[in-house]
């Protein structure tokens, strides 16, 4: 892309300046990336824990650990905080905030101190959200359906005043992104040179910016519902519950695009590299990645499907979301041709990217399946529905962040991560995951529901090997993720650019320096030009 | 340009380190305004769509409803907000020129106007609470019939309780823009924080010019 930096291994974005405070202050993109990134594995942490905790519940029919009162917190608490916290800042915000800006040879966001004051609008409405576990709890499901979200007796509307102050970090993180990646690209960094992993932050941050207000608004109107008694979604004073659903899944669904489109964003850039190839059909993903984004706010009907809606209603939705389908092939079938007689490198990175492609497409088929409304109609709320958006959330989102954190790893710290334990944890995960949410469609095709803190003894065996698998999966993230820690400690320095990456963000040192590049970078190809000595890196 | 005068409007002063120019900032700013306010736009529609689902529903109790409002007093505050708008884009104006004398006072205008609408909305509010024509189950209000009204008034002072937050805020910052002004911080080379408050100003205007007829002129 451009000529190597010849500059000294010495001045860069950890040892810059010094304290705590040069931290908590810092306008630096690359540092709120990393506070980003801690603080949501903190809450990944949490969530991971209220979620072995409604297995262990669920290993055996009948009441053993909790009442049902508190199963009903635990699940609340586990999609709460996996949805709001982790998952929807995990890729754009915490690696976004990194590598963005490299990635189109800025020396920072377009606007430093709002991206600052996103991360702490963040972590005070996480902190919010967070500081119900001490009070009452909250116990409505993340969803907050009403008419039970209004009535219940619980702290509720601390959590729903947490996730709304949360909504304006999203939206101040995706504004951001879409005037940084306008006005700030190096001089040749044209549109159809960009890295995909910009083009998929672009789609994600248009959709965080349209959607996330109208969340806003429907968490406001549900605090008011439950502190001053409104009335507008509440059946009892004339309101409309389903009115409430409407709003919920228009900006949840294309929530589900908010945590996916990063993660096939990262599978893009991993996929060429260590394929050592061009990317196949460039064009073709950047404008797949559009049209997801495009038809995922044309589709948020089909989680009404028993809730009242009309028939046509249901039909239109239900056709709608089928095309998904079309844009979401068009990204697997590019990636499979770029590996199409590459030489494949099999890192750890691409272990993650194979898994992302097995977990993600059974995620994406199953898909299909509930978009059909009569096959919908019997799966509503069983645990199909649960292992289908555990398929593509974790599958999408969760596997592709890791193998995006051991790729960028190197550039984050400097050092190299110990390839035994974290091939060991990537088998670890695959496997837990797997054992954990597989059975989860059979138990849900013979009737289980989900939300249930008891079930009936013919679902004990499923239950049980669901149950061994988040253990199974608990143990490959602990271990990968003590791995990173001690790697990031005493790894062994990984050289600026060990993988022989293109894009811009590998063509400086590791760690970047301050302002992340010592020259000014002159863009003259793609970002994808594996060819000739290249190939080989 | 030149930074070598020493004066404070310079844009070369002011733009930062990772952006090329004054010019390139500004750009950033006004695109970044122009989504921000798209934001609000989505934000507010939210509102827009209940009201419209009730008026779907309870289209009579609607119209019964909203002759509880004064529609005087809704028509005075959209004149007050109109020119509020109009000495706002003046001050802009003499921002771009650096009239500094002008800013201020047009500032101030703008200020005062806002004062005056929030003047006009607490009568209007203390009446109806008065009255105990509140939202949904806090409705006391004895003379109408009209089943189901006290939601008409949920999203009555929703949308305006809302609308007046924003004005509130807006005169926060005009206040902020005035001490900048009187540093003589603003002119021809840099006037971006005036200008983006204009853009905020006229959003909130404009809604308001939406929420008069849908409230107060039901028919």
């Amino acid at each position: 892309m451009s000529t190597a930096p010849a500059t000294a291994h010495g001045d860069n974005y950890i040892n810059h300046s010094k304290g705590i405070m040069s931290w908590l202050g810092t306008l630096d993109h690359k540092r709120i990336g990393m506070m980003y990134l801690f603080t949501v594995m903190i809450f990944f942490l949490i969530g991971g824990i209220f979620a072995l905790g409604i297995r262990l519940e669920l290993f055996s029919p009948g009441m053993q650990y909790m009442t049902p009162d508190n199963y009903n917190r635990f699940f609340t608490y586990h999609g709460a905080i996996m949805v709001f916290m982790v998952i929807i800042p995990l890729i754009p915000a915490a690696m976004g905030n990194f590598i963005l800006p490299m990635q189109l040879g800025a020396k920072d966001v377009a606007f430093p101190r709002w991206n600052l004051v996103s991360y702490y609008v963040y972590l005070s409405g996480a902190l919010l959200a967070a500081s119900t576990l001490f009070l009452k709890g909250v116990d409505t499901g993340w969803t907050f359906y009403t008419p039970y979200s209004i009535r219940s007796n619980s702290s509720a509307t601390f959590v729903l005043l947490g996730a709304f102050i949360m909504g304006f970090s999203s939206i101040l993180t995706g504004l951001n992104f879409i005037v940084t990646i306008h006005k700030l690209r190096a001089p040749g960094l044209t549109w159809g040179r960009l890295p995909l992993f910009v083009w998929a932050l672009y789609a994600t941050s248009i959709i965080q910016v349209l959607a996330t207000p109208v969340l806003a608004i429907t968490l406001l109107l549900l605090v008011l519902e439950r502190t001053l008694g409104i009335g507008v979604f509440d059946p009892k004073l004339g309101g409309d519950p389903v009115l409430f659903q409407h709003f919920f899944w228009f900006y949840s669904h294309p929530a589900v695009y908010i945590m996916v489109l990063p993660g096939m964003g990262v599978i893009s850039e991993l996929v060429p590299v260590f394929s050592r190839k061009p990317i196949f059909g460039y064009k073709a993903i950047a404008g797949a990645t559009f049209g997801i984004a495009l038809v995922s706010f044309i589709v948020w009907g089909h989680h009404l499907f028993v809730s009242g809606q009309s028939e046509f209603a249901n039909f239109v939705f239900s056709l709608i979301t089928m095309f998904v389908a079309i844009p979401t092939g068009v990204k697997v079938f590019s990636w499979l041709g770029t590996m199409y007689k590459g030489s494949l490198r099999m890192t750890v990175p691409m272990l993650y990217v194979f898994g992302f492609l097995f977990v993600f497409t059974i995620g994406g088929l199953t898909g299909v399946f509930l978009a059909v409304v009569s096959i919908d109609v019997h799966l509503t709320d069983t645990y199909f529905v649960i292992a289908h958006f555990h398929y593509v959330m974790v599958g999408g989102t969760i596997l592709a962040f890791l193998g995006g954190l051991h790729y960028w790893f190197p550039k984050f710290t400097g050092k190299m991560y110990q390839d035994g334990p974290a091939k060991l944890g990537c088998w670890l995960v695959m496997i837990g995951f797997n054992a954990t949410f597989f059975p989860q469609f059979i138990v849900g095709t013979l009737g289980m529901p989900r939300r249930y803190a008891d079930y009936l003894p013919q679902f004990t065996t499923l239950n049980r090997a669901s149950t061994v698998g988040s253990w199974i999966l608990a143990v490959g993230l602990f271990l990968t993720m003590i791995n990173l820690w001690r790697s990031m400690k005493n790894g062994k320095p990984a050289g600026d650019n060990p993988w022989g990456a293109l894009t811009l963000e590998w063509q400086t040192t590791s760690p970047p320096p301050f302002e992340n590049f010592n020259y000014e970078p002159v863009v003259t190809e793609g970002p994808y030009e594996y060819t000739g000595e290249k190939a080989k890196g | 340009m030149s930074s070598s005068q020493g004066v404070v409007t310079s844009a070369e002063r002011h733009h930062a380190h990772h952006f090329e120019s004054g010019l390139a900032e500004f750009e950033a700013c006004k695109q970044a305004m122009w989504i921000f306010l798209v934001t609000e736009v989505l934000f507010f529609s939210g509102m827009f769509v209940l009201y419209a689902v009730l008026r779907v529903f309870y289209p009579q109790m609607m119209h019964d409803a909203h002759h509880l409002l004064d529609w005087k007093m809704g028509a005075l505050n959209t004149v007050i907000l109109i020119c509020s708008s109009l000495t706002m884009a003046l001050a802009v104006s003499a921002a771009q020129k650096g009239e500094k004398d002008n800013i201020v006072k047009y500032i101030w205008l703008t200020f005062f106007f806002s004062c005056g609408f929030l003047i006009v909305k607490f009568f209007e509010y203390s009446h109806k609470i008065h009255e105990g024509i509140l939202p949904g189950a806090m409705w006391h209000f004895e003379e109408l019939k009209a089943a189901k009204a006290p939601l008409f008034f949920s999203v009555y002072f929703v949308m305006t309780g809302i609308h007046g937050l924003h004005v509130i805020i807006g005169m926060g910052v005009m206040l902020w823009l005035i001490k900048r002004a009187k540093r003589n911080e603003f002119g021809p080379e840099y006037f971006t924080p005036v200008e983006m408050t204009g853009l905020y100003w006229h959003f909130v205007d404009l809604v308001w010019i939406y929420l008069f007829p849908l409230l107060y002129l039901v028919s």
